[in-house]
C-alpha cells in the first residue's frame, strides 16, 4: 500500500523534530543571536527608552531576519550532505509535500521560537506590555512566509559553493515586503493603532507562500541534486 | 506545423548565432538613428517645462531607463521560464545575456533618479517606496548573477537562476504600482495613462521615441551579449568551428 502525500510530510515531519531535539544546540543558537542583535542597539544607538521605542519595530524585525537567515542554513544542508534529501525525491513521494513538511517544522523550531521570546527582546527596547501580543502575532506570521521564502533560496544555492552568503543575497530581495508590513504592524501595535491592515497582507503574503513556495522550493532542491 | 518552424528553430544555436549577427547592425543603426532624433526632440524642440524649468529634461534618460529595468527583467524571466518549460539552451543563453543589461540599466535609472532628485526634491536619496523597490530590483539583478556564478555546473546554473528568475517576477508588478498603492514623492504615471496621456506631444513624442531607441539599443546589446554567451557554451560544437574559420 502506497502512503498518502500527507501521511509522508506527517512523517517526514516527526522525523525532523525528533533529530532536532537530539541537537537541541542548532535551536538556541538563532535565538540566541537574535537576543545578542537586540541587545546591540541600546549599547550603539541610545540607551533612552523613548527613542529605542520608535526603533524598536527596525530592530526587533532586521534582528528576526537575520535570525532566519542563520536557521535557514539547517534547513537542507545537512539532509543534503548525507543524502536524505535524494532519497525524498527518489521515494516516489511528493517532494513538494515533504519539503513543505520541512519548512512548516523548521518554522516551529525557529520562528515560533523566536516570536514568542521577542517579548523580552521587545520589553528591553521600552515596548508597552499591552502591544506584546500584537508583537509576537505578527513575528510569528512573518516569520513564518520568511521559512516559505527561505526554503527557495536555501534550494536554489544547494548546488552553490560558500552558499551562505549568497542564500542571504538572494532571500533579502523576496522579503523586503514582510519586513515592510511587519514592522508597520509593530509599529502600529506600539503607537496603539490599527493593526489589522498590515497583518492582512501578512497573512496574503503567507498564503501566497504556502500555495508556491513548496512548488518551487522543490523544483530547486531537484535541481541542485541532478 | 508551419508556424512553429520559427520556435523551432530558435532552439538551434547556429540558427540563432546566425540571426544574431545578421540583425544586430540594423537594430544598433535604428537606436543610434532614432536616439539622435529624440535626444534633439528632447533638448531643443520641447518646450520648458512650466514648473520645472529644464531640469525636466531629465525625463527623457530616466524614464526609458525605467521602463527597460522592468521589461528587461520580465524578459529574463519569461526566457528563463521557456528554458525551464521546453529545456531550451538558447533560452537560457539569453536568459544569461539578459542580466548584466537589466542591472546597468537599473543603475542607470537610479543614477539619473538621483541627478534629477536632488533639484527636484533637495535631496539625492529619499527612501520612498518607487526609489526602494527599483533598488530591490537591482539586489534581484546582482542575485541572479550571484547565484549563476557561484554554481559551476552551467547546466544546474541556468536552471537554478531560472527558477529565481521566475520567483522575482512577483516584484515587477510591485514596483510598478508602488507609486499608485503608496502615497509616494515620486510622480505618478504620466504616459502610460487610460485616455488621454497627462503630458503635452511636443514634449511627449520624444520620449515615446527615446523608449523606442532604448528598447532598440537593448535589443542590440542583447544580441551581441547572446552571440558571445552561445559561442561560449558551445565552443566545442561543430557549427563553432565553421563559422569562425
Amino acid at each position: 500500500m502506497k502512503t498518502s502525500p500527507v501521511s509522508a510530510a506527517c512523517l517526514v515531519a516527526l522525523r525532523d523534530l525528533r533529530l532536532a531535539f537530539r541537537k537541541p544546540s542548532q535551536l538556541i543558537q538563532p535565538l540566541m543571536f537574535f537576543m545578542i542583535v537586540a541587545t546591540l542597539f541600546p549599547l550603539t544607538l541610545t540607551p533612552e527608552m523613548s527613542r529605542l521605542r520608535d526603533a524598536a519595530p527596525g530592530v526587533l524585525w532586521v534582528g528576526a531576519l537575520l535570525s532566519s537567515l542563520l536557521a535557514l542554513e539547517f534547513l537542507f544542508r545537512d539532509d543534503a550532505i548525507d543524502g536524505t534529501l535524494e532519497q525524498f525525491a527518489l521515494s516516489g513521494q511528493s517532494l513538494t509535500w515533504m519539503l513543505f513538511a520541512k519548512t512548516c517544522t523548521h518554522w516551529l523550531l525557529s520562528g515560533l521560537p523566536l516570536a514568542l521570546s521577542a517579548p523580552i527582546a521587545a520589553a528591553a527596547l521600552g515596548v508597552p506590555g499591552e502591544a506584546m501580543w500584537s508583537v509576537v502575532a505578527a513575528l510569528a506570521l512573518g516569520s513564518f512566509a520568511m521559512s516559505l521564502i527561505g526554503a527557495i533560496s536555501a534550494g536554489l544555492t544547494l548546488g552553490a559553493r560558500r552558499g551562505g552568503v549568497l542564500m542571504s543575497l538572494l532571500t533579502l530581495p523576496l522579503a523586503v515586503p514582510i519586513l515592510v508590513f511587519g514592522a508597520d504592524a509593530t509599529n502600529r501595535a506600539i503607537t496603539g493603532g490599527e493593526i489589522a491592515p498590515p497583518m492582512y497582507l501578512l497573512g496574503a503574503i503567507a498564503v501566497l507562500g504556502v500555495t508556491l513556495a513548496p512548488l518551487a522550493a522543490a523544483a530547486a532542491v531537484r535541481i541542485g541534486l541532478e | 506545423m508551419a508556424t512553429w518552424t520559427w520556435f523551432h528553430r530558435l532552439a538551434s544555436p547556429p540558427h540563432v548565432y546566425g540571426f544574431a549577427r545578421r540583425w544586430a547592425p540594423w537594430f544598433g543603426g535604428f537606436a543610434a538613428a532614432s536616439m539622435l532624433i529624440a535626444l534633439y526632440g528632447g533638448l531643443v524642440l520641447a518646450p520648458e517645462d512650466y514648473q520645472q524649468k529644464d531640469a525636466f529634461r531629465m525625463v527623457y534618460v530616466h524614464a526609458p531607463s525605467a521602463w527597460l529595468s522592468l521589461m528587461i527583467y520580465t524578459t529574463m524571466a519569461v526566457a528563463a521560464a521557456v528554458g525551464l518549460i521546453w529545456r531550451m539552451k538558447v533560452a537560457h543563453a539569453a536568459a544569461a545575456a539578459c542580466a548584466p543589461i537589466g542591472a546597468w540599466f537599473t543603475v542607470a535609472a537610479l543614477g539619473t533618479g538621483m541627478l534629477w532628485g536632488k533639484p527636484m526634491w533637495g535631496a539625492y536619496w529619499v527612501w520612498d517606496p518607487r526609489l526602494t523597490s527599483e533598488l530591490v530590483l537591482l539586489f534581484l539583478y546582482l542575485g541572479y548573477m550571484g547565484l549563476r556564478a557561484a554554481i559551476e555546473d552551467p547546466g544546474k546554473a541556468d536552471k537554478a537562476s531560472a527558477v529565481l528568475a521566475v520567483v522575482g517576477v512577483i516584484n515587477v508588478p510591485i514596483i510598478k504600482y508602488s507609486v499608485t498603492w503608496w502615497n509616494s514623492l515620486h510622480q505618478t504615471a504620466t504616459v502610460m495613462q487610460m485616455g488621454k496621456p497627462k503630458m503635452n506631444g511636443d514634449m511627449l513624442w520624444p520620449l515615446l521615441l527615446m523608449f523606442l531607441a532604448f528598447a532598440l539599443y537593448f535589443a542590440t546589446v542583447l544580441l551581441i551579449r547572446l552571440r558571445a554567451e552561445l559561442l561560449r557554451r558551445e565552443r566545442n560544437a561543430s557549427w563553432v568551428r565553421e563559422v569562425l574559420t
